[in-house]
């Protein structure tokens, strides 16, 4: 589904991502897991295009799409969510959802003046769907900016939903949820796998992370440190000593 | 009654001109090329009507296809800059129209008179609502046709999808882009109907005033333009109204008394508001 070859970014001297070489096949739930400023999230950006790589190659389903705008890309069928979360507050949740409905089928499927001057009759279902199954419905009129923390994780995993994404990438989504709203997200995420969404995770909760992934990749100063199971990468040494040991210190 | 006729056809000449701003800056562009794109559209309409004879309604089509041609062109490149770089870039397109129009000279002879702009001295008799013989009174009630005309188009389009996508680009371009929106379409297509709409502003003000030159469209212009729509705010078109009648209204009115002083208070108010709202218009954050 998404391979990375020889992937880098520098910042400057910083090299924030460093020769990463992944694969994760389809259908997966692949982690991936680091400590601070280990390059997970530059990786991400690089991946959707909001970076554009120092050197190295993108294939997504066998093709490079290095050359691709991110809007093309999103369009191609990756979509993502932001680790601070970035939602278009001063719209309402069904317009931030409205916005999103760029994925091909929905541009295939209404015609050009439908689709930007008309109403907002012909994406009624599909917006209804996602906002139930965010648990959002309730909240449709409200100005994003105005939900609660958690409500606005849920509305921004809903609106990357909105482009029927093939390969969905979450930048840390559990970052400040409490326990009961790790294990909805777990359900969600558990949930969207069985429906042929492959996941890429970017988390520091280890319960979430260990409990979902198929596969984890470790990251350390833009480095690919380990990959394996989770069983494997609890076992690892190198791991334990960069991340987990370097986490209970 | 004819001070407040024309008082009402200032208005309505000031209202496209910021909802031609308004419709850019909801896409978070602050530009000051908009008197630019008047200045097309009132030397368009104006040669039209007095070089080629046309009646003002087409002339004024031409001028809204010439100003959104022309806003187009400035689209592109404005992609590249943000905040207070556009601001400067735009402004400095703006510059060169006014310049451009003030070493411009094309006259012809019309009936033994030499009529047409004529570089610095202007453009004089644009003389179609005079010798149509329209009053003050007509002349205002079909201008405000095209100003209700544009207030309703920019309605619908804040009521429709690409409304909200023209917003959510406004707010945070690197989110917006991760929706699968393309910046450039969507950016540039707000540039060009502003454009249409500071183009047909322009025609309008070049047959009411009957005389426009250089100066008609420079910076101060520029600044009103974008200063309706930021005082008025985003809500919806009505603000960009209420605004217009309160600055041409009252303020250019009341403060008469300021002389040149007065423009320097616009040029504060702008610098106000951008810094109250710097989110909105200037860029905000900027990691992804
Ligand atoms: N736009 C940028 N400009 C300069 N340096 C950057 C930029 N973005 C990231 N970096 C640097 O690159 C490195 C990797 O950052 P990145 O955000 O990818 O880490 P991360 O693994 O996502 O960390 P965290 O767990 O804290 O989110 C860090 O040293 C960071 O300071
Ligand atoms: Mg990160």
């Amino acid at each position: 589904m998404l391979e990375l070859k020889a992937l880098s970014r520098h910042f400057g001297g910083v090299r924030a991502v460093d020769g990463i070489d992944l694969a994760v096949a389809g259908g997966q739930i692949f982690g991936l897991i680091g400590p601070n400023g280990s390059g997970k999230s530059t990786t991400v950006n690089v991946i959707t295009g909001l970076l554009p790589p120092t050197s190295g190659t993108i294939l997504f389903r066998g093709e490079d799409i290095g050359a691709l705008p991110t809007h093309l890309r999103l369009r191609a069928g990756i979509a993502r969510t932001f680790q601070n979360i970035r939602l278009f507050g001063q719209l309402s949740v069904w317009q931030n959802l409205w916005v999103a409905q760029n994925s091909a089928e929905d541009r295939a499927r209404q015609g050009f003046f439908a689709r930007w001057l008309g109403g907002q009759g012909g994406v009624r279902e599909e917006i209804a769907r996602l906002l139930e199954f965010s648990g959002l419905a309730h909240k449709q009129d409200e100005l994003a900016a105005n939900l609660a923390f958690g409500e606005q994780r849920r509305l921004e995993l809903a609106r990357a939903l909105a482009a029927r994404p093939k390969l969905l990438l979450l930048d840390e989504p559990a970052a400040g949820m409490n326990s009961e709203e790790i294990a909805q997200l777990r359900d969600r995420i558990l949930k969207l796998r069985d429906t042929g969404i492959t996941i890429v995770l970017v988390e520091h909760v280890m319960e979430l992370v260990m409990g979902v992934t198929d596969r984890i990749a470790v990251l350390n100063f833009g480095q690919k440190i380990a990959e394996g199971t989770p069983a494997e990468i609890q076992a690892h040494p190198a791991v334990r000593k960069a991340y987990l040991g370097g986490e209970a210190a | 009654m004819d001070f407040y006729f024309s008082l009402a056809q200032l208005i309505g000449v000031h209202t496209l001109l910021g909802l031609s701003a308004y419709i850019v800056l909801l896409t978070g562009q602050v530009s000051l090329a908009q008197a630019g794109f008047f200045a097309v559209g009132a030397y368009t309409a104006g040669m039209l009507t007095v070089l080629a004879g046309w009646h003002l309604v087409p002339a004024l089509g031409a001028s809204a296809l010439s100003g959104a041609a022309v806003a187009c062109a400035v689209g592109f490149p404005a992609l590249r800059v943000k905040g207070l770089m556009l601001v400067i870039a735009t402004l400095a397109f703006g510059e060169g129209v006014r310049l451009f129009f003030f070493n411009f000279d094309y006259q012809v002879a019309v009936d033994g008179i030499r009529l047409g702009p004529l570089g610095g001295e202007g453009f004089r008799q644009i003389r179609f609502f005079p010798e149509n013989g329209w009053g003050t009174g007509e002349v205002m009630l079909f201008m405000w046709v095209f100003v209700i005309a544009a207030m309703a188009l920019l309605w619908w389009f804040d009521r429709s999808r690409y409304g909200s996508v023209l917003r959510a680009v406004g707010e945070d371009e690197l989110a917006a882009q991760s929706v699968g929106i393309n910046l450039t379409a969507v950016k540039v297509s707000a540039m060009t109907v502003g454009g249409a709409i500071a183009g047909v502003g322009g025609g309008l003000y070049a047959h009411y005033t009957t005389h426009i030159e250089h100066s008609s469209f420079n910076i101060l212009v520029a600044t009103f333009a974008i200063a309706y729509p930021i005082l008025g705010g985003l809500r919806n078109v009505f603000g960009t109204l209420l605004a217009v009648i309160f600055v041409q209204g009252f303020l250019v009115e009341g403060l008469r008394f300021m002389g040149d002083w007065r423009n320097l208070l616009f040029g504060a108010l702008i610098v106000l508001a951008m810094n109250l709202r710097p989110s909105g218009f200037l860029g905000g954050r900027r990691r992804a």
